[in-house]
C-alpha cells in the first residue's frame, strides 16, 4: 500500500500482446529517419511506441536515436516528441511526468493516462546521465519509463567506447595498434541489475532484446501499466558500431543471449525473473553458446587473439557459475565470512 | 513566516527577506513545478518553498533534485508540457547546470530563476558577486537585478508575465545578491491574491505545449539549413521584450499595484541635478545613496544610476541618459580577465552602449565588492572623487580595483 503522501496518477493498462499476430499495425515511428541499415536501435524505438500506444509523450537524449531520426521539417515521430540534453533522459522524464501531473491534479488540464518515456543511449545513460537516472527510479509517484538504447557505444559521434562497449572491442577511441593490441580493458557495466539493487521504490526494472520483438513490447506494456518509474535495458546490434554485415543484426541479438553474455530477466515488483532462452539457460535445459561465436562475427574484435576469447569466455562463465544471481548480481555466491584474527 | 499586519487596500505586509519574498511570488502565482537543490546563498527560497507546501499553502509538485542540471532540466521539460516553473541557483550550483541554461532559453522555453549571486569557486566564497548570473548573458536569458525584497517579489512576478508571454517565450533569472537580499529582512507588501490574478494570465504554451493532442517534434537537428533563422527569432523575441513587453508588463503592475518602478529598466537616484553619475546593478545601491547624501551636503553633486535589467540591455535609453552627465563610474561586482581595457562586464557593455552617442563622457570602471565584500561609503566617496578629476580633465585610470589589498 502507498503511503499518503505517495500520491500517484492512474496507468494505462496495456495488455500483453499475445503473439506477434496480435500486435496492431499502427505506427508511431515511421519514415523520415536515416538510420544506417540494419540499425537494431530504430527498431527498438519502433517497436517501443508501437507498445505504447498514441497516448505517449517520447523524450529521447542526444545520440543516433535523436540525430538519425529526427531532421528538422521530418520528424519520424507521430506521438510528441522532445529532445533532452544527453545526461538529461532521467531528468526529462521526471519533469514531464511531474508537469503532467500537477496540472491534472490542480484541473489545468483534461485528466487522462499518458505515458511518458524517456530513452537514452548507453552514453547517455550508462555514463553521463546514470545520476539523474538513479534519482528519477527514486520517486515513487510520477510514471516514467526510462528505455536505454544500447549499441555499446558512442556511435553518433562516430563510434567511441563508452562504459557499456565491452572489454577489447575496437573503437576509435580505443583502435588496436603495433605495441597495445586492447586498448579498451574495462568490462562492461551491469546496468539493470545495478539499479535494480539500488532501487527499492522501481516497481519495473528489465532487460529486453528486439530479436525477440514480442517479448520486448510486452515488457514495454507492462513498465507503463505497473507506473512509477521503471527502467529498461536493451541491447541493440549497431552495424557500423560492431562493424558486421547488417543482414546479420536480428542473429546477433540473438547470439548474445544465447552466448549468455546478455541474459534476460525483469524485476517485476521485486521478484526477479529470467525469461526467454536465459531461462532456459540457467536451468540448464540449454546449452550456453561459446561466446566466439558471437565476437567472430563482429569486426570490432577482428584483433582478439585465441587468449583474448579464452579471456572473454572466462568473464562470461564467471557471470553464471560465480554471480550469486547468475547475469544479475556481480556478487559472488560464495560469501566470504569476515572471522575476527585468531588471539 | 514574520507576523503579518493587516493593512487597508487588503494588502499585507510582513518582514521578511528577499529569498521568503520569492517564494511568496511563487505562491502567488500559483506555481506548478519547483525543482531545488541545496547552495548557499539562494537556496534560502526553497527553504520557504518546502514550507509553502508542507502547510498545504503551495500546491505544486516539488522535487528535490540530484544535481542543479537535473534541477534545470527537469522544470525546463515541466514548462514543455504547459506547467509554469520555478527554479534557481548560485554560484558554481548556476554553472553545474550551464548546459540546461542553454537549451531553456534556444528552446523558447519560459521558466523563472532566482540566482542568489554567490562567487564562483576556487576557492571557496559564500558571498556575492555577479559573475554567476552573467556567465549566461549571451543565451538568451533575461537577467534582471533587483535591491530590496519588495523589489524582489513584485519583479518576481513582472518575471512571469514578460517570459510566458508568447511574443517572448524566454527564461527570466532574478538576481539577488547573497546575503545583503537574500538573507536581509524588510517590510514587504504582499499583494492579495485577486490583484495577481489580474495582473498575471495563466501560462498558455498553445501549439507550442507537448501533448497527445498536440503531437509535434520539439528540437529536431536544424544544422546548417535552419539554425540561423531559430536564432534570428530569439534575437527579435528578446527585442520585443525590451521594446515592449516589459514597458507594458511594468504600466499594467502600476496600475494594478499601485506601486510604481518609473522607467522599468534602471532606476535614478538624485541625477537631475547631478555632475558625475555611479552606476551599478543590486544592493551596492544602500552605501552608494548613503554616499551621495554625504556629499551632496558637501556640495559635491553625484548621482546614481542602478540598472534592473541587464537582458535585454536598455542601451540606447542608458547611453541617452549616461551622456548627460560630466563623468560616468561604472561599479562591477564582477570581473572579466582580459577584457577590453581589464574592465568588468558592465562597464564593457556601457561603454559599447555609448560607442554611436555623440557625447561621450569619461567613464571609469571600479571594481569592487567581489566575494561578498562591503563596498563602504568612503569607498563610493574616493570614485566619486576620482569621477571629478576626470570630470576637469584630469586622465584617470580605465579601471580601479577599489577597497583591494595592494
Ligand atoms: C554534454 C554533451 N557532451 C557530448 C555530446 C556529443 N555527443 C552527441 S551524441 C553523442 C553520443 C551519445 O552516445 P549514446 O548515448 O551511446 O547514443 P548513440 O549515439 O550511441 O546512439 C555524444 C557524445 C553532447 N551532445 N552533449
Ligand atoms: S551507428 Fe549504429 S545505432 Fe547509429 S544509426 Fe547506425 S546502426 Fe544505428
Ligand atoms: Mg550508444
Amino acid at each position: 500500500m502507498m503511503a499518503d503522501a505517495v500520491e500517484t496518477l492512474p496507468t494505462q493498462q496495456l495488455e500483453a500482446f499475445k503473439g506477434v499476430k496480435k500486435v496492431p499495425l499502427e505506427e508511431y515511428f515511421t519514415s523520415g529517419h536515416r538510420t544506417c541499415q540494419g540499425c537494431e536501435s530504430a527498431l527498438v524505438m519502433k517497436l517501443m511506441v508501437k507498445a505504447a500506444g498514441p497516448r505517449t509523450i517520447v523524450l529521447g537524449s542526444t545520440g543516433c536515436m535523436y540525430v538519425a531520426n529526427t531532421t528538422y521539417y521530418s520528424t519520424s515521430w507521430v506521438v510528441p516528441w522532445m529532445h533532452t540534453q544527453l545526461g538529461s533522459s532521467g531528468s526529462a522524464g521526471l519533469g514531464t511526468a511531474a508537469a503532467l501531473k500537477a496540472l491534472m491534479r490542480k484541473g489545468k488540464m483534461k485528466e487522462e493516462p499518458i505515458n511518458v518515456i524517456a530513452f537514452c543511449g548507453d552514453g547517455g545513460g550508462a555514463d553521463m546521465g546514470l545520476s539523474a537516472i538513479s534519482a528519477t527510479l527514486t520517486h515513487p509517484q510520477y510514471n516514467v519509463l526510462i528505455l536505454l538504447y544500447d549499441n555499446e557505444s558512442y556511435a553518433n559521434t562516430d563510434i567511441q567506447a563508452s562504459g557499456m562497449t565491452p572489454y577489447g572491442a575496437h573503437t576509435t577511441f580505443s583502435p588496436p595498434g603495433k605495441v597495445k593490441r586492447i586498448m579498451h580493458t574495462r568490462w562492461k557495466k551491469n546496468v539493470a541489475g545495478m539499479l535494480a539493487a539500488g532501487h527499492p521504490e522501481s516497481k519495473y526494472i528489465g532487460t529486453v532484446c528486439a530479436s525477440y520483438a514480442v517479448e520486448m513490447m510486452n515488457r514495454v506494456r507492462k513498465a507503463l501499466t505497473i507506473g512509477g518509474p521503471t527502467f529498461i535495458h536493451s541491447l541493440d546490434p549497431c552495424p557500423k558500431g560492431w562493424d558486421y554485415d547488417p543482414m546479420l543484426s536480428h542473429e546477433l541479438g540473438e547470439l548474445a543471449v544465447n552466448c549468455g553474455i546478455w541474459p534476460l530477466y525483469d524485476v517485476e515488483n521485486h521478484r526477479l525473473r529470467l525469461y526467454g532462452r536465459t531461462k532456459a539457460l540457467a536451468e540448464k535445459r540449454a546449452r550456453r553458446q561459446p561466446v566466439r561465436d558471437f565476437l567472430v562475427r563482429q569486426g570490432r574484435f577482428a584483433h582478439l587473439t585465441a587468449d583474448d576469447i579464452d579471456y572473454f569466455q572466462a568473464k562470461i562463465d564467471e557471470m553464471w557459475d560465480k554471480w550469486l544471481l547468475p547475469g544479475v548480481l556481480p556478487i559472488w555466491k560464495d560469501l566470504e565470512v569476515d572471522n575476527p584474527p585468531a588471539s | 513566516m514574520a507576523k503579518v499586519i493587516e493593512k487597508a487596500q487588503q494588502e499585507k505586509e510582513a518582514l521578511i527577506s528577499g529569498s521568503e519574498a520569492i517564494a511568496v511570488a511563487c505562491k502567488l502565482a500559483d506555481v506548478d513545478v519547483i525543482t531545488a537543490y541545496p547552495i548557499r546563498p539562494y537556496d534560502t527560497v526553497m527553504q520557504y518553498v518546502a514550507k509553502l507546501v508542507a502547510n498545504g499553502e503551495l500546491d505544486c509538485e516539488y522535487i528535490v533534485a540530484e544535481s542543479e542540471h537535473s534541477q534545470f532540466e527537469i522544470v525546463k521539460h515541466a514548462s514543455a508540457v504547459g506547467a509554469r516553473v520555478f527554479c534557481g541557483s548560485s554560484g558554481v550550483g548556476w554553472m553545474y547546470a550551464f548546459e540546461a541554461l542553454t537549451v531553456t532559453p534556444a528552446l523558447r522555453i519560459p521558466m523563472v530563476a532566482m540566482v542568489g549571486n554567490r562567487a564562483l569557486d576556487d576557492p571557496g566564497a559564500f558571498g556575492v558577486e555577479h559573475n554567476d548570473a552573467l556567465a549566461v548573458r549571451d543565451l538568451g536569458w533575461q537577467l534582471v537585478w533587483v535591491d530590496s525584497a519588495q523589489e524582489a517579489l513584485d519583479t518576481a512576478l513582472i518575471a512571469y508575465r514578460v517570459a510566458e508571454d508568447r511574443r517572448v517565450f524566454l527564461p527570466c533569472a532574478i538576481a539577488c545578491d547573497g546575503a545583503f537580499l537574500t538573507h536581509s529582512q524588510s517590510m514587504v507588501k504582499i499583494p492579495p491574491q485577486e490583484w495577481v490574478n489580474a495582473f498575471l494570465p495563466p501560462y498558455n504554451r498553445g501549439d507550442l505545449q507537448l501533448h497527445p493532442d498536440n503531437p509535434i517534434t520539439i528540437a529536431p537537428q536544424v544544422n546548417e539549413d535552419w539554425l540561423m533563422e531559430l536564432r534570428k527569432h530569439n534575437d527579435e523575441a528578446m527585442k520585443r521584450s525590451r521594446d515592449v513587453v516589459i514597458p507594458e508588463a511594468y504600466r499594467d503592475f502600476e496600475r494594478i499595484f499601485n506601486r510604481s518602478y518609473g522607467n522599468p529598466f534602471f532606476e535614478e537616484y538624485q541625477t537631475a541635478d547631478a555632475d558625475v553619475v555611479l552606476v551599478g546593478m543590486g544592493t551596492l545601491s544602500m552605501p552608494v545613496k548613503v554616499a551621495i547624501r554625504q556629499m551632496r551636503k558637501e556640495g559635491k553633486k553625484v548621482g546614481f544610476v542602478r540598472l534592473r535589467w541587464f537582458r535585454p540591455f536598455p542601451a540606447e535609453q542608458l547611453a541617452k541618459t549616461l551622456s548627460r552627465f560630466g563623468a560616468i563610474g561604472v561599479i562591477d561586482r564582477d570581473f572579466s580577465f582580459g577584457a577590453p581595457y581589464v574592465s568588468g562586464v558592465v562597464a564593457t557593455e556601457i561603454r559599447a552602449a555609448l560607442y554611436p552617442v555623440d557625447k561621450r563622457p569619461p567613464l571609469l570602471d571600479f571594481i569592487s565588492g567581489l566575494g561578498g565584500r562591503e563596498v563602504t561609503v568612503p569607498d563610493v566617496r574616493r570614485m566619486s572623487d576620482m569621477l571629478f578629476a576626470a570630470r576637469a580633465g584630469t586622465p584617470q585610470p580605465l579601471t580601479t580595483w577599489v577597497g583591494v589589498r595592494e
